[in-house]
């Protein structure tokens, strides 16, 4: 399947540029919430959003996009106060406070979308839109609404770039030098509540929060950097929520929130495995390098311990140790793999049924073992 | 009047501090003249960080005043610098060494400006000074103990205060570090700054500080290290809870700082 | 009003549900893991969809299994990334469920939508439906199905609690000192995670994913609030369960309008009821005992300057009537309350300009230094 094809389509160009945005923006805002160990307060707010979307509705009757994102970001915002409200209690821990908070929105949210939906109001149709994310509704206005919003999310945080860092880093020594925490903080708070509400319409508020998540956890990977981090995170952002809107708009019944969601976990699951120095797949490797050759060393010296041990040591027949004798010095590690190792680098070879130590092999295990008798 | 002496680089007065019920520091009284290095002491939840951040404006106190040289800490901030406890950071946060001792310049530069070659220049100084300069591009996650508390401090030295807070930077640190800090308050000291370090350390207190004062929720004494730093105050300020042994119980004069005090 | 024989048991099944979230959930709000509950209900969405498609029933006991064991599987996945120490605990969670929930999400759309399992009650479960399914053994009708489930999630999950309770309850608190017991806290942890996945599979089906996160987390957090030994915060935490099951349900017929979001809200007011109004750690409480001690702790401030400073050369300035606020930083007015305060109270005497301390209110002062 050709995925560039559709951009000729004038809707999708749109639609996938709108989602796009969504992700870039989530990514950069994303960057600074997983640093700050408050991955989970997307999740609080995209769901505390709920509520806002049906009261604007119900308030106005508009399905409009700025009117509804603006309810949002309204009852979103009040969600993040009332976490933050809450666990300022010794008797409420973090976890709890956003728990429920989303969850509770969450279900006064439906209570009222259920209500508008059996009231029979003619217009109810499309606020379920914004559960699961469609991203093909998406108009060009609303494209328009969501990068403005996301432009200047951004642009404020280029401009208070090194506060939010300071925060973010060690909020200690930034009160101490003056810097008004408290409203930096809410500063951040307040620009992931707009990141997660430009989000709602194309990737929905049930999974919203895994778009400031993944984008996030995924750069850090790459980079030890704040700056790269974050445009890193918008770049994956960005490409997610654009996969995403084309995957869904070309595949039949595909939700665009959980395409995208899954496209940004690709990204996160590669960068985890790969990413350079990072990546667990090289730890993975290193360390069985490192298991290897702490085998191979302890073969050699064990080798060379009981060559030593015998008296005859001109006899090479005699210095010839089976596998198995050598697995009795080392419980429960079969050194066959080993020898074989061993007699490809030249230091063993097989002599009748069992194995030698090479003169090499002698000087290599000698050294291991710290110089002390061996040949040099 | 001495409230408005500026020869005096810190001057609490009847500082009251509480969190909840609980009072952390009761009426205190300090003074710090400047150009010294001045410990000061107490037991664990005597209120030490407790002062550290009241004179910082961290926390609010319920009553007293706070003076750096001679005029509110809010007017003064930017020569007021400031070093925390090591374990208060996130050390796998994505940024540099010469980055975090950059953020010491940021107080001077102010909102919205981003440092330019002029901060990484006193940056990368700062670094030098603490023997550090080698590991300016390292992540920070890559150093060990001693090392991120040398990186603090250097962060504070960027800051180029008149007055330095220093919250346990011997804590856990390495004999290369404890001597680079300690060549490092000297060098502060010659140049007429002033430095107060919240200590544990009861034996290194005569080497290093000129001044100490010894605190328990209450000030118990403070001065010249030759005057406050007496085993009755030391006895006063720790209560039982000092492994001193005297060599003779009606002896106080013969008793012996054999030990730090008990930790928990 | 009346309810009809439905709604009598939709409203059973309610409580049950409500009844067998909160008691697990108190363990997880006391671990500070509640968002777990948000992972693993999420997450039994994708086990129930594919367990489904292999069997195609959704009567079959296999969906439950396949559902708490994906609940489990995404604790295990959140650990094994915290273990990596590539990625933190918060955002673990915040990678894995939506993850496996966006799986699930898209099979449910794409190959399940037309059964009776389609997004709409992924997320505002099918309470409202529950009476039609009935048990039936040997002809005779023993109600809805899933009111006997519940009763048997939550007669399971009283057993767990209530043969492993102090175990549950030293793991909890301590778990170090539990591993030196020899009391397993990694099997007590494991376990009590298999319990939450049944029981959110369990929920699942009556209020969808995201309202059994209230159902776990608000009670509990509710009975924290006021309960101070864990056998009050467990029966707290259930009857709070059961409030909101009732008090939900009833709103929901009034509008019309979801059960299940309708009992989420309620737990979560009776969340703020119990934030606000809790006798020993509500916030309207904490209020009253700030003004109390706002006065006594102003006394004693005043009595503890006194005491610091009378007798010594600086008295004279220290403890002048006239000028004691300005060395507390106090307020004219508001010292001079305090101050007629302590003396009607007997603490503090005037001699002449200066205030003095009387022997209560030296013994005060002392009394408040700790010496």
């Amino acid at each position: 399947m050709d995925l560039a094809a559709p951009l000729l389509d004038y809707t999708v160009r749109t639609v996938t540029l709108g989602t796009a945005a969504v992700g870039a923006v989530g990514g950069v805002l994303g960057a600074f919430a997983v640093l700050r160990r408050q991955g989970l307060l997307g999740d609080a707010v995209s769901h505390a959003a709920l509520p806002g979307v049906a009261l604007a509705f119900l308030l106005t009757g508009s399905k409009d996009l700025p009117v509804l994102a603006a309810g949002a970001a309204i009852a979103g915002w009040a969600g993040s106060l009332v976490v933050l409200r809450v666990v300022r209690s010794p008797r409420v821990k973090e976890d709890a406070g956003l728990g429920i908070v989303l969850s509770t929105f969450f279900g006064l949210g439906l209570v009222l979308l259920t209500f508008i939906q059996r009231s029979g109001d003619a217009a109810q149709a499309g606020l379920d839109r914004f559960l699961f994310g469609q991203a093909a509704t998406l108009l060009e206005s609303d494209v328009r609404t969501v990068t403005g919003v996301g432009a200047v999310a951004i642009v404020l945080v280029l401009l208070l770039w090194k506060e939010f860092k300071l925060v973010s880093f060690d909020p200690g020594f930034a009160a101490g030098i003056g810097l008004p925490v408290r409203a930096l903080d809410t500063g951040l708070t307040l620009l992931t509540v707009a990141a997660v509400v430009i989000g709602l319409q194309s990737v929905g508020v049930v999974l919203m929060s895994a778009v400031l998540v993944a984008p996030a956890a995924a750069a850090r990977q790459w980079t030890d950097r704040l700056g790269p981090m974050v445009w890193i995170s918008a770049g994956f952002g960005a490409a997610s929520g654009a996969a995403g809107a084309l995957l869904s708009s070309t595949v039949d019944r595909l939700p665009t929130g959980p395409a995208v969601v899954l496209c940004a976990t690709a990204i996160a699951a590669a960068s985890l495995a790969f990413a350079p120095r990072r990546g667990l797949a090289w730890a993975a490797v290193a360390a069985w390098q490192r298991r290897r050759r702490i085998h191979s060393e302890a073969v050699l010296i064990d080798m060379l311990a009981l060559e030593s041990g015998h008296a005859t040591m001109h006899h090479a027949d005699e210095n010839a140790h089976s596998a198995e004798v050598l697995r009795l010095g080392r419980a429960g590690v079969d050194p066959r793999r080993t020898l074989a190792l061993l007699a490809a680098r030249g230091l063993v070879r097989a002599v009748g049924g069992g194995f030698a130590l090479t003169d090499a092999g002698r000087d290599e295990a000698a050294r291991l073992r710290g110089g002390d008798g061996g040949a040099r | 009047m001495k409230d408005a002496d500026g020869s005096l680089a810190l001057h609490v007065e009847d500082l009251t501090v509480a969190y909840g019920e609980r009072p952390a520091l009761w009426d205190v009284d300090l003074d710090v003249p400047a150009g010294v290095l001045m410990a000061v002491l107490g037991p664990n939840g005597a209120g030490k960080t407790t002062l550290m951040k009241a004179v910082l404006g961290l926390v609010r106190p319920v009553a007293g005043r706070v003076l750096v040289h001679g005029r509110p800490y809010a007017e003064q901030r930017r020569i007021v610098g400031y070093v925390p406890q090591r374990g208060s950071v996130d050390w796998d946060f994505p940024t540099t060494v010469l980055d975090v001792v950059t953020m010491g310049r940021y107080a001077s530069l102010g909102w919205f400006r981003s440092p330019g070659a002029a901060e990484r220049k006193a940056a990368t100084d700062a670094l030098d000074e603490v023997g550090m300069a080698p590991f300016a591009s390292r992540h920070i996650s890559q150093l060990s103990g001693g090392q991120q508390q040398r990186v603090f401090l250097a962060r504070a030295l960027a800051q180029d205060a008149s007055l330095y807070l220093m919250d346990e930077p011997f804590q856990g640190v390495d004999a290369t570090t404890e001597r680079a800090i300690v060549r490092v308050l000297r060098d502060l000291r010659s140049r007429g700054r002033t430095v107060v370090v919240v200590h544990h350390d009861l034996q290194t207190v005569r080497e290093y500080f000129d001044r100490v004062a010894l605190l328990n929720v209450r000030r118990v004494a403070d001065g010249p290290v030759s005057e406050a730093f007496t085993e009755e105050n030391l006895r006063a300020a720790y209560g039982g809870r000092t492994a001193f042994v005297p060599r003779d119980a009606t002896g106080p004069e013969t008793g012996d700082l054999a030990a730090s005090p008990v930790r928990e | 009003m009346t309810l009809t024989g439905g709604q009598v048991e939709v409203l059973a099944i309610a409580t049950l549900t409500a009844v067998a979230c909160a008691v697990t959930g108190t363990f997880l709000v006391l671990r500070r893991v509640a968002m777990l509950s948000d992972a693993i209900s999420h997450a039994v969405l994708l086990g129930i969809v594919v367990a489904f498609l292999a069997v195609r029933d959704l009567g079959s006991p296999l969906l439950l299994v396949g559902a708490a064991a994906t609940g489990l599987l995404t604790v295990l996945l959140v650990e094994a990334l915290v273990r990596t120490g590539r990625v933190r605990q918060d955002a673990s969670i915040g990678l894995v469920f939506p993850a496996l929930f966006s799986i699930g999400v898209i099979l449910v759309s794409r190959f399940a939508g037309d059964v009776h399992l389609d997004t709409d009650a992924v997320l505002l479960g099918e309470l409202a439906f529950a009476p039609l399914d009935r048990l039936v053994v040997a002809g005779t009708d023993l109600g809805p199905r899933a009111m006997w489930e519940m009763a048997a999630i939550l007669l399971a999950d009283v057993a767990f609690v209530l043969l492993f309770y102090k175990e549950l309850k030293l793991t909890t608190f301590d778990a170090g000192l539990a591993a030196a017991f020899g009391f397993a806290p990694a099997a007590m942890h494991y376990g009590l995670m298999a319990l939450v996945s049944v029981t959110a599979v369990g929920a699942f089906d009556a209020v969808g994913s995201v309202l059994v996160v209230a159902l776990m987390v608000a009670p509990p957090a509710a009975a924290w609030m006021i309960a101070n030994s864990l056998p009050a915060m467990i029966g707290l935490s259930a009857a709070f369960g059961a409030v909101a099951a009732v008090t939900g349900h009833a709103a929901a017929r009034e509008l019309d309008a979801s059960i299940a979001g309708s009992m989420a809200a309620a737990a979560g007011l009776v969340f703020a009821a119990a934030f606000l109004v809790s006798p020993s750690h509500g916030v309207l409480a904490a209020i009253a005992r700030r003004r109390r001690q706002r006065w006594a702790f102003a006394e004693a401030t005043l009595a503890v300057h006194l005491l610091q400073h009378q007798d010594r050369p600086e008295a004279a300035e220290e403890c002048r009537a006239d000028r004691v606020h300005r060395h507390l930083e106090w307020d004219a007015a508001f010292t001079g309350q305090v101050v007629r305060r302590a003396v009607r109270r007997g603490m503090v005497a005037r001699t002449g300009p200066c205030l003095g301390l009387t022997a209560a209110g030296r013994s005060l002062a002392r009394e408040y230094m700790g010496l």
